[in-house]
């Protein structure tokens, strides 16, 4: 990697990314995380890797996690978006705990993300309003003020105006609702049919909590007398009356002025629905329903007809006397004359309820009027942040549906220890320990009974340093020298051995041997173990790797 | 990371493949390119699955630059590299479309070589990679002063106000291993894109402003900047106002490599421009508009006939009377069915079409002065008229181009280079204001 600075940071980057036992000690933690996080010397492409590569690692303690984060606090308001949302995505996974710390972040990150937004490309302006979208599902006052910016300018592509309109309801409080809905009304008359349809849904779902201004608006609509209109708005009644049952007179009284019918099939089957529902609030019902059922032959749709069935009978449960007669014909029609057969078995199903009575008719058919989990009008739930922190900063959030959830692991082909790293996170590290001293004899005996189990080379030269540095470096992570040999010789060996979970380690350092391949440059290591554990040995070698790198970066 | 990149045309020719993990095969491409044409209008395009593969793409100068990735990365990460790719291209190849990424394949290949490693993004910035960039680029016309076809012209601040004409900026950059051809220049562009919402009233409901200040630079060798603002630029909200008429932004961004020294006091930005396009600062003002609105609309909309609209327009300018206008596009949709339309305007270079298809009529003025009216008369037929067709006629849209003004009021006061060049370095200026959505509502 030429390109990431100097050959320093190059070296140090190299050492500390690929070592998964950086996070067991802390003394590795000062070295190395500390100098990872040099980060202003790198460019905005290796600061968004490293900060995905910060995502795996799980502090230890509160002043290790706050001093983490005081080191990467500029880079919440970097230049560079990306860099950004990948800070703000590390601190909100890294302080779960701390939700104040979360907030704090989230507040500060608002601005850049709002710019986003706005900015030239359409594809990042997109990738922007999904990610607010996720940060508004824990913090929905976080943009209110700035509701102006999601307005949709004119020449952006509908997947855009989607998005913003999606956002816009979420926004809406009491100062701002009639302006947002002055301009989703403004929406509702565009050329494109999905669009308008599309503002016409939203402001029904503005609806549930300021019903008057927006009937007012859908009545306004229904006038214009457009198809795609006119089906949108009847729907949106449809779905407004279930979820809010305070409306079902305006709404009535409003489908009663509608003369116009929908022409679409979805339309027709929301109109049935609550003629059939509410029949007895709106007068001109049977007369409507009766057009429906004259023009059953020309009616191409089964999911009409089937809802025009279930609608009559319900109709004739509340007005008996002017439904009788059409719907006899109605069920006539549908058992002989039908084709298709799931709308005949309806029939069926609707004639043989009527024989049994009237009451067993009203006990299958009629059911809630509207939504029953909606007892209260509650606010809109908040969740815990925890809940989207995963996906965040994703291709999640644009793509619509969750994919597979690949989010801080990079995937195997990328790092060949990777299968060792998901056996040494911090919950299950090696330990390893010393226990009694092994004698020369015993080594020694055991040494030649075993069979060498692993064989690696390290990477890394024998450091420079005097033998008793290395012995003590090699005893702080518990590791027992035995014996090597004196400093210049060339080949150079040392063993040495410890113990961990059960299991006792015995290893061979060497360096300069011709008949050992690769060893010139680096050590290579020889282990043998009794009993054979394949995870301690391991865990046993990372320890080493990391002991003689630290020594080589501080004799160099 | 990244699986593989290519560049597809709008008709899906394959321009440019280049694979860096070997995960996947060539088919992708073609998989890709069904996906994207298949997909209607309302299902965002950006990131599409197809089996286990992601694509990222953007569209950039009419072209489809794609990144494929078999894991979850960032996609702020991705798009910013496909725009920053493009961008590139346009630097090295003088102007992106087409023809000139077909002529350049190979340079282009090189720029991947060198940007991307194994699916790891290595670099974007051009003072790195022209070291290791050995092809020449093949411009697809002839870069000549005299080319004066172009209406925008640049205007420039130094001494002999000179003029250029606007493809002056948009030929390739020379390597440095070229011969030493090729003016020394360096192009400041202040772009502003205005989005302003209008009510029935005349009201301005919404106005934001977001501006860029970008630099192309021609200079072979990296000579320090100094790039002086307005002084009295303030930045950030605040209650106070004074009472001059001063220059204020309500927050802006910087390029990593800006030094923000002697910012705080005097407004001056120190910058090393590498060759190539880059945006130094971004800035926006939002909820304000500091000048008039530039256009202002008195329509009336009434019914003639049993069967006829009649939509009258008047339109002002309110731009200080020694600029101009120009590309003004009014664009005002009609009710749905009408069939044919009559026009009468006030001058021959004015057209005006009416677009069935977009349910829409179009409106063009190539010039509009400052401080000038125009009106138009449009009486549009549409059988089956009601009082209510009326209610279609909604708002209005129009794009323009405001050159050699900014709506913000920020200017560049000077442009200094630390004198290491030899030979005379030219500095042009040049300031513009496009409409990024400009609705008046009726």
């Amino acid at each position: 990697m030429p390109y990431f600075g100097s050959e320093e940071t190059v070296k140090e980057l190299k050492r500390a990314l690929s070592n998964p036992n950086v996070h067991a000690d802390r003394l590795r933690y000062k070295n190395y995380i500390s100098k990872v996080i040099r980060m202003k010397d790198l460019d905005s492409w290796a600061q968004s890797e490293v900060l995905t590569f910060l995502l795996r690692y799980r502090p230890r303690s509160d002043d290790q996690l706050f001093d983490i984060l005081s080191l990467l606090d500029s880079f919440l308001q970097s230049a560079h978006a990306h860099v950004t949302v990948a800070t703000l995505r590390l601190f909100l996974q890294l302080a779960s705990a701390h939700p104040a710390v979360q907030a704090d972040a989230l507040l500060r990150t608002s601005a850049p993300l709002l710019a986003t937004c706005g900015a030239a490309s359409r594809e990042l302006r997109f990738a922007g309003l999904c990610h607010v979208q996720q940060v508004m599902r824990s913090q929905p006052g976080l943009f209110g003020t700035h509701y102006k910016r999601f307005f949709c300018g004119y020449s952006e592509p509908t997947y855009i105006k989607f998005r913003k309109m999606e956002i816009l309801v979420e926004l809406v409080n009491d100062e701002n609702v009639s302006l947002v809905l002055e301009e989703l009304r403004s929406y509702c008359t565009d050329v494109s049919p999905e669009l308008a349809q599309a503002a016409i849904a939203a402001i029904g779902r503005i609806a549930r909590t300021y019903s008057e201004k927006c009937l007012d608006i859908l009545t306004g609509l229904l006038a214009l007398k457009q198809d795609h209109i006119t089906s949108a708005v009847i729907q949106t009644f449809r779905d407004l009356v279930w979820f809010c049952p305070q409306s079902t007179a305006a709404v009535c009284q409003t489908v009663e002025a509608c003369v116009d019918s929908p022409q679409d099939s979805e339309g027709k089957q929301a109109l049935l629905w609550l003629l059939g529902e509410h029949g007895d609030q709106i007068s001109s019902a049977p007369y409507v329903m009766e057009g429906y059922i004259d023009g059953l032959k020309t009616e191409l749709s089964s999911a009409v007809k089937m809802e025009l069935l279930t609608a009559s009978v319900k109709m004739f449960l509340c007005r008996p006397a002017e439904t009788q007669d059409m719907l006899g014909r109605l069920l006539h029609y549908c058992i002989e004359e039908e084709s298709d057969v799931c709308v005949r078995d309806r029939a069926l199903l609707c004639y043989r309820l009527l024989q049994r009575g009237v009451e067993e008719t009203r006990k299958v058919v009629t059911g809630p009027k509207s939504d029953p989990s909606m007892s209260v009008l509650t606010g809109r739930q908040e969740e815990p942040i925890s809940q989207w922190t995963a996906t965040f900063n994703t291709l999640g959030p644009l793509s619509g549906r969750d994919l597979c959830p690949q989010t801080a692991v990079i995937s195997a082909a990328d790092q060949p220890s990777s299968s060792a790293e998901k056996e040494l996170l911090p919950d299950e590290e090696i330990s390893l320990s010393l226990g009694s001293p092994l004698s020369h004899e015993t080594f020694e005996k055991m040494w030649l009974d075993l069979e060498i189990l692993h064989r690696q080379t390290l990477g890394s030269p024998r450091p420079r340093t005097a033998p008793d540095t290395l012995q003590a470096a090699l005893q702080l992570v518990k590791i027992q020298t035995l014996a090597f040999t004196p400093g210049d010789t060339v080949p150079w060996k040392a063993y040495i051995y410890t113990r961990s979970t059960g299991t006792l380690i015995l290893a061979e350092l060497l360096q300069g041997d011709q008949q050992a391949p690769g060893s010139d440059e680096s050590l290579v290591v020889s282990v043998k173990q009794q009993p054979v554990n394949q995870h301690a040995i391991r865990g046993f070698v990372s320890i080493l790797k990391s002991v003689l790198q630290t020594l080589n970066v501080d004799s160099s | 990371m990244i699986s593989q990149i290519f560049i597809l045309s709008t008709k899906g020719d394959h321009l440019i493949y280049k694979d860096f993990r070997g995960e996947e095969s060539k088919d992708s491409i073609n998989g890709f390119y069904e996906m994207v044409t298949a997909l209607s209008g309302d299902q965002p395009p950006v990131v599409m699955s197809y089996k286990g593969l992601h694509f990222i793409h953007a569209r950039q100068g009419g072209l489809y630059w794609v990144a494929s990735t078999k894991t979850n990365p960032s996609p702020f990460t991705i798009i910013e590299f496909l725009n920053r790719l493009a961008a590139l291209t346009k630097d090295y190849c003088g102007s992106l479309s087409e023809k000139s990424v077909r002529m350049n394949f190979a340079l282009i290949y090189e720029l991947l070589d060198e940007m991307v490693d194994f699916g790891y993004i290595q670099t974007t910035s051009t003072d790195i990679l022209k070291n290791f960039i050995q092809t020449e680029a093949v411009s697809s016309k002839p870069f000549s002063l005299f080319d004066l076809s172009n209406v925008g012209l640049f205007g420039a601040e130094t001494q002999q106000s000179k003029v250029a004409p606007s493809v002056a900026a948009s030929r390739p950059i020379m390597s440095s291993r070229g011969e030493q051809g090729g003016k020394n220049e360096i192009f400041v562009d202040v772009i502003e894109r205005l989005s302003v919402v209008i009510g029935s009233k005349g009201v301005l409901m919404k106005a934001d402003i977001q501006g860029e200040i970008r630099i192309k630079c021609f200079l072979p060798t990296c000579s320090e900047m100094r790039i002086g603002l307005n002084e009295e630029l303030s930045i950030g909200k605040s209650q106070l106002k004074g009472y001059s008429s001063a220059v204020r932004v309500d927050e802006c961004r910087f390029h990593q490599a800006v030094k923000l020294d002697e910012f705080d006091t005097f407004r001056i930005l120190k910058v090393c421009p590498s060759q190539g396009e880059q945006t130094v600062m971004q800035y926006q003002l939002c909820d304000e508009l500091p000048c008039a609105p530039p256009f202002q609309l008195f329509p009336s909309v009434e019914k003639d006939y049993v069967n006829r609209v009649l939509i009258f327009l008047k339109l002002r300018c309110d731009l200080p009377p020694k600029s101009t206008a120009l590309n003004v596009s009014i664009t005002v949709p009609v009710p749905k069915g009408s069939t044919s339309m009559s026009q009468e305007l006030s001058s021959p270079d004015q057209t005006a079409e009416l677009q069935p298809k977009n349910k829409a009529l179009l409106w063009e003025i190539p010039r509009f002065p400052g401080g000038a009216q125009l009106s138009a008369l449009f009486k549009v037929d549409v059988p089956g008229l009601s009082s209510a067709s009326l209610l279609e006629v909604g708002p209005v849209s129009m794009s323009f181009e405001l050159p050699k003004q900014t709506c913000t009021g920020l200017q560049i006061r000077f442009l200094r280079l630390s004198p290491t060049q030899t030979g005379l370095s030219q500095r042009w200026v040049r300031y513009v204001t496009h409409s990024d959505s400009y609705t008046i509502r009726i």
